[in-house]
């Protein structure tokens, strides 16, 4: 069972059922459950989806689009049925948040999509699961199956003559399914390779019908603000980044964790407080800050606020908000390769430059780690991933450009200490050379 | 959709609003690369050659999936987007074996053309490529996976245009690869359309892999002699010691109406033209009884003398001549004029598979109604009626299914079995298998939402297979002539089976369908017989009696189709111009081997009524034309040859042209059209297009925009040109019918004779059990 | 007879009923494919010949189509694996607390490499990527069970509990008491 953890500093309120039983829909309804809902149903779409807007509610999947304006793309008339999906592939390495969502407290995501629903007009939501994650989609449709009994879904949901029904499905193991239409693909039973965009999904989305696709985090918010009110929420984050968020604290710190943070929180401060600085005493030596997509972060990089544009003005990005602390006894040119093969191997292959230029730089990476690099490769890496980024199909290719550029950039000398034959500084006593084949 | 206006490179461009930028740039005339691109199947930006830089938008853009709107602004070169595709470049090569040396595709390769023209030229990739083996999918498809770029046209190709669905993708990333659909064999038409498409040497074919460089072959761009859709195809040829063999076939041009459609039949069943049993020598039946082998002289010496006298001692009605389903317009003309003029005899007839003349005589006096095999590519609504084109008509069958996928087109099928294409109907109505003589009378109850809503469509195409015949193809152009706004196709087999009925091989009709007792009909042919002869199946019968002296078979072999007992043609003198020493040929006294349409030229006319030209391609020593055959042997027998084939470049005489009373100077009208032209005057008695004039002039329906016909155009004739009928004895004979059904890897005699279709058939025959055993 | 019925089927009579329900459940049958799959790689171990054929007549497209999607999906495989598929996240939260180290000794004890399956056919290792549990690194799932906050001494502990289920549910029984 995931550990949990707290922190004064935390502000539970996607988290704050964790570990009390809610996936009971009795104790959830004790714990507050479905009043939102109800208070949504009284006041109507156009409500929802302004208070939406107003509590600045970013995408939690990594993209940190505004939720109430994505809401407020789907036409109202549509001739095909409209949709709600929740995107629980969580798949982005450095990022376990939903886990403890769907774990802990899976009316909410219920209470969520049925919402989302009210305010767009949709009769049906999915909540897609990662294939992993089958004890967890056990867990769902339990409460899923829990709601129905209620009336709480169905063709009558609360009595008001709504009708909204939720199907749970799994994933079968796609990093790229992640990606919104390409999870439409998975859930139609289909390769998981992205849709050409335009048209978006809030037009042209799962069955061809306007769909409204939302991050399970998101998703578990919506009652939260609904209950507490779209200026509170707002109030409790940055300017244009409302509320808390759930931040996946990883790697080399004593009390790693799931920890609910205001945006704009300081990052060195989650680091060497919440999370209890880092392991043994040992030195920092780089952050990866929204899971393993996001460009690197040195220490002296790190005294910032984590919201969308503050980590992005500090040249990363916010992304799916896994903050994986590196500490000084790592190799980053070992952290490098198995960041990039997880990338080649995620790879849907549709397009040439993310399908050969992620394999090209595992290779490259891989023999450059065992000792066989030579002065050209880092140039060669850095011209490579240069260009794959921003060419290619979906950001799958940027996901594995950026933390590129950015090793070899701030991390250059370490690279250079790779060559030559010389063994990597890092190697420990029994633990095998990473050569990934 | 309205015009926008938008600029590329500074250019002021106008399209609809709408189109596609590549699409829009490739009309100006502004080159922009893809490889995943192909018009007709669907988006996948992909392989990012064709990014552009779009004012305004911070990423550099797909042009294949950017719409045009007013007032865009695009730059489609710049040294930004130049390093783009370099790069995507670079990466496709980082995998890619580079055995250009040694591979199919080494000269005409679009990964080859992009890396000259991008400038890759230095590798920075050093690692291990990928390998896998090659692997041989069917008798016509390997796949060699390392040289694959993953376009994904094979598989579109396959699925969207043939609607066969036969290839996929497996895995993901670096080690997707493209699959067949049997464990790594190919159960499917075997069309070779995805090695068509193919912009690498990744889809090879079975027939070409390995044999020549590109660079070595000529190129002919001519008609296929397989069914009766006529595809444009282009034969790669190459010399060899006696003669120039066929390599390849294709039609990567895109000319003609198929564009760059073609069969199984069409690409690789060239190969009958190069088999071990071809006739190259003619053959005379000496004293023993044995056919030996002779010179051209001595074989046509012996033919002439002996219709001669059979001729003189006998008369024209002695002799009997049968036609060919699958020569030029211009070989079946000159047959019957040769008949009807030297030999003086109206017994002449070809292997009927489609009732053509109760087609013409239904449609008499009307203007308009047939459909040429263009119109199905954009008619709205299209009525089937029988028939199954995927087997039979494999370009009609493209066609349908293309205009139904780009256009929405509406097919309505109704037919006593399902076929393939009920896939792309909107309606199918099922008939009895002797339902199609009363469908007539069943649509126009018009109860069935068949019948409403094909009645509800303001226009209509009527496509019609060989279940209709005589009176039932009557019936159903008066339905449709009754309900208005129609035209009609009828669907018969083999490449000139049309033209043989256009050309008059009928005991009873001139060319064009002319009734034969029309008054002044065909008046400048001399001395021809006013009384119809005898049918086919009527010759063969008066020759088991000994009343028919000698008869003429060309490219035919009605012994075979007839069961006919060998012994029964004994005091017959049969001739036989064939390519093979077909049943018939075996039984004849002299037999001389015959060019294919591959190796002659002149014209044909498909089954829709629409006119193509013919280019010599390939070449046998040995052989010869049956245009060339017919004027050789009329010489020998002692004919001036210019009464049958104006030629010369000013004819050969004044009075040739005066002959024929107020055409004067049939000849020299040609030669003067010819050089108007700046094409070459016909010296020749042996070039069939001397004979297109007459054509033209005496065939109704056959008026012809020239210049679009040499250019390689398909041109529609008007049957409906044909004058009012008198009901004859022909017509009223279905029977004489016999349709040949040739499916996807049969072709009648020359399919017999090809290696690939026949490895074809064995393969899918074997795809076929496995499917039913599993 | 249909086979899609629970006599016809290579699925035990519960699954097949269940596939039966779960063509319905969906606005479009496809999208049925990728849980049916799954389910089926559960109870029959891999996805054979026999399991795409049938899926794909239950879901009525081709064995080429099933086998397009099926090849795409990482958790999906096309040759048995052991009774208990262990599989070890290398991915970087777990790489840097020692994930490695875990995945190595998983093989020193069952004595196989990389997707080895050992003989008697109980275990197979793999490693695998992030499987979503990077706080608790490292992490492993033996079939769809996590195991988290790993070291290598636990390794044994985690196949015991396997390989004597029994026993394992009788301590427990023994402990509740």
């Amino acid at each position: 069972m995931p550990r949990l953890v707290s922190h004064p500093d935390e502000i539970k309120l996607v988290s704050r059922r964790f570990g009390m039983g809610a996936t009971n829909i009795d104790r959830y309804l004790e714990l507050g459950g479905y009043e939102a809902v109800k208070k949504c149903l009284a006041q109507g779409p156009e409500w929802i989806v302004e208070e939406m807007k107003a509590s600045g509610l970013r995408g939690r999947g990594g993209a940190g689009f505004s939720a109430g304006m994505k809401w407020s793309f789907v036409p109202k008339q549509s001739a095909k049925p409209k949709y709600i999906l929740v995107n629980g592939d969580e798949s982005e390495p450095g990022t376990c948040k939903d886990h403890l969502i769907f774990l802990h407290d899976p009316h909410a995501v219920i209470e969520g999509t049925i919402i989302a629903g009210l305010a767009v007009g949709a009769k049906m939501g999915f909540i897609y699961l990662r294939g992993e994650y089958r004890y967890l989609l056990e867990i769902m449709e339990r409460a899923v199956a829990d709601a129905y009994d209620r009336g709480y879904l169905g063709k009558n949901i609360f009595g008001s003559g709504n009708e909204f029904q939720i199907i749970t499905q799994t994933g079968a193991g796609a990093y790229e399914v992640g990606e919104e239409s390409a999870l439409m693909e998975s859930l139609e039973g289909k390769r998981g390779v992205p849709r050409i965009k335009p048209p978006f999904p809030a037009v042209v989305g799962l069955y061809g019908g306007p769909t409204v696709i939302n991050n399970a985090e998101t998703i578990a918010t919506v009652p939260q603000v609904i209950t507490m009110g779209a200026q509170a929420y707002a109030a409790l984050g940055t300017p244009r980044n409302g509320g808390t968020r759930l931040f996946c604290i990883s790697g080399h710190v004593e009390r790693p964790g799931v920890y609910e943070l205001p945006m704009g929180y300081n990052l060195k401060k989650m680091i060497y407080e919440v999370a209890g600085g880092i392991r043994g005493g040992r030195k920092l030596k780089a952050v990866v800050p929204g899971g393993s997509s996001t460009p690197v972060l040195l220490p002296e990089e790190i005294d910032i606020g984590m919201d969308f544009d503050q980590v992005g003005k500090a040249g990363s990005m916010l992304g799916s908000g896994g903050v994986v602390v590196i500490d000084d006894q790592t190799c980053i040119v070992e952290f490098a390769l198995r960041t990039i093969s997880f990338y080649a191997h995620e790879s849907c292959g549709w397009c040439i430059p993310c399908r050969e230029g992620t394999d090209w730089l595992k290779k490259s990476l891989t023999r450059f780690h065992a000792g066989f690099g030579t002065d050209a490769d880092i140039g060669n890496m850095q011209y490579l991933a240069e260009n794959m980024l921003g060419r290619t199909f979906c950001p799958l290719g940027d996901a594995a450009a950026m933390p590129t550029i950015a090793f070899l950039k701030k991390f250059r000398k370490e690279f250079e200490d790779h060559l030559n034959g010389t063994p990597c500084p890092f190697a420990r006593e029994g633990v095998p050379q990473l050569t990934v084949v | 959709m309205p015009d926008v206006t938008f600029t590329v490179d500074g250019k002021k461009l106008t399209a609809p609003a709408g189109t596609l930028l590549i699409d829009a740039c490739r009309k100006a005339g502004i080159e922009i690369p893809a490889f995943c691109y192909y018009p007709g199947l669907s988006l996948q930006a992909a392989c990012r050659m064709c990014v552009v830089r779009q004012e305004k938008v911070p990423k550099l853009q797909t042009a294949c999936t950017t719409t045009v709107a007013e007032g865009q602004v695009f730059i489609t070169e710049s040294p930004e987007i130049a390093q783009a595709r370099k790069a995507t470049i670079e990466l496709l090569l980082g995998n890619h074996p580079l055995d250009c040396p040694v591979c199919d595709a080494g000269g005409e390769c679009e990964l080859q053309d992009m890396t000259f023209k991008y400038g890759a030229g230095e590798s920075h990739y050093v690692e291990v490529k990928h390998h896998r083996d090659e692997q041989q999918w069917s008798p016509a498809v390997f796949y060699d996976r390392p040289r694959c770029i993953l376009c994904y046209r094979c598989i579109r190709m396959c699925g969207e245009g043939m609607d066969v669905w036969a290839l996929g993708i497996h895995n993901r990333g670096a080690n997707s690869v493209i699959v067949p659909n049997d464990h790594q064999q190919l159960d499917c038409e075997q069309c070779g359309m995805c090695i068509d498409v193919c912009p690498v040497g990744a889809l090879t074919s079975g027939s070409y892999r390995y044999k020549t460089r590109p660079w070595e072959m000529s190129h002919v761009s001519t008609v296929c002699t397989h069914c009766a859709d006529g595809c444009k195809v282009t034969l790669g040829v190459r010399s060899t010691n006696d003669g120039a063999e066929i390599v390849r076939a294709d039609n990567r041009d895109k000319s003609g109406i198929n564009n760059d459609f073609l069969c199984a039949k069409g690409r690789f069943g060239f190969d009958f033209v190069e088999s071990p049993d071809r006739l190259t020598q003619p053959l005379v039946r000496n004293a023993a009884g044995k056919l030996e082998p002779a010179t051209w002289e001595h074989a046509l010496r012996v033919a002439a003398a002996k219709l001669k006298e059979i001729r003189d001692a006998r008369g024209g009605a002695a002799i009997g001549v049968i036609g060919s389903d699958r020569t030029t317009n211009e070989e079946n003309y000159l047959l019957q004029k040769f008949a009807r003029t030297v030999l003086q005899t109206n017994n002449i007839d070809h292997e009927r598979t489609t009732d053509y003349a109760a087609f013409a005589h239904a449609l008499a006096g009307t203007a308009g109604k047939t459909a040429s095999l263009r119109d199905i590519s954009s008619a709205c609504a299209i009525l089937l009626v029988g028939g199954n084109p995927t087997e039979e008509h494999p370009l009609l069958a493209w066609l349908l299914r293309t205009n139904v996928r780009l256009n929405r087109a509406r097919l309505y099928i109704a037919n006593s079995k399902p076929i393939k294409l009920d896939r792309q109907a909107k309606a199918t109505q099922e008939l009895p298998p002797d339902g199609f003589k009363s469908l007539a009378a069943f649509l126009d109850q018009g109860t069935s939402d068949f019948s409403k809503s094909l009645q509800a469509e303001e226009s209509l195409v009527v496509l019609f297979g060989e279940e209709f015949r005589g009176e039932a193809v009557e019936n159903l152009v008066a339905w449709g002539l009754k309900r208005g706004n129609v035209r009609f196709a009828y669907l018969g087999d083999h490449s000139n089976s049309r033209g043989a009925a256009d050309m008059g091989l009928f005991p009873d009709l001139l060319p064009g369908y002319v009734p034969i007792e029309a008054p002044g009909a065909f008046a400048e042919y001399p001395n021809r017989p006013a009384a119809p002869g005898k049918t086919l199946p009527q010759m063969l019968e008066a020759a088991s009696n000994g009343e028919l002296g000698a008869l003429l078979v060309v490219g035919a072999n009605p012994v075979s189709r007839a069961k006919l007992d060998h012994a029964a043609l004994k005091n017959t003198f049969i001739i036989v111009q064939d390519l093979f020493l077909t049943e018939t040929a075996a039984l004849a006294d002299v037999v001389l081997p015959a060019a294919s349409l591959y190796e002659k030229s002149g014209t044909v006319t498909n089954t829709y009524g629409d006119i193509q030209m013919v280019r010599k391609a390939a070449d046998r020593a040995g052989v010869k034309p049956d245009f060339e055959i017919l004027v050789r042997l009329a010489g020998a027998m002692g004919v001036d040859v210019s009464t049958l084939v104006p030629f010369g470049k000013r004819g050969t005489t004044g009075d040739l042209g005066q002959s024929r009373g107020a055409q004067a100077g049939e000849a020299d009208r040609h030669a003067v059209w010819l050089e108007a032209n700046n094409l070459e005057p016909k010296l020749s008695p042996f070039d069939p297009l001397a004979l297109l004039d007459e054509i033209e002039r005496l065939v109704p329906g056959y008026t012809l925009d020239r210049i679009n016909l040499f250019a390689g155009n398909d041109v529609h004739t008007k049957l409906e040109a044909t004058p009012g009928f008198v009901p004859v004895q022909a017509l009223s004979n279905p029977d004489l019918i016999v349709p040949a059904h040739d499916t996807l890897f049969t072709s009648g005699t020359l399919g017999q004779y090809s290696t690939a279709l026949k490895q074809l058939t064995q393969h899918q025959a074997k795809e076929l059990a496995e499917t039913a055993a599993d | 007879m249909s086979p899609t019925s629970e006599t016809m089927s290579l699925f035990s009579p519960a699954l097949a009923r269940r596939f039966d329900a779960l063509v319905e459940k969906y606005p479009v049958k496809r999208s049925a494919l990728i849980p049916m799959l799954l389910y089926a790689q559960d109870e029959v171990g891999y996805l054979s010949d026999a399991v795409v054929a049938e899926v794909a007549q239950r879901i009525g497209i081709t064995e080429l189509e099933v086998r397009n999607v099926a090849t795409y999906y990482s958790m999906l495989r096309f040759k048995p694996a052991g009774k208990f598929n262990i599989q070890v996240c290398t991915n970087i939260s777990c790489m840097l607390r020692g994930a490695y180290e875990v995945y190595e000794r998983f093989q020193e004890e069952l004595g196989v490499g990389p997707k080895g399956v050992t003989s008697d056919g109980l275990f197979s290792v793999e490693e695998v990527e992030c499987i979503g549990a990077c706080c608790w690194a490292p992490a492993i799932q033996v079939n769809y069970d996590f195991h988290d906050d790993l070291k290598p001494d636990l390794v044994p502990g985690i196949l015991d509990q396997y390989r004597n289920p029994i026993q394992d549910q009788e301590k427990d029984q023994e402990k509740n008491a």
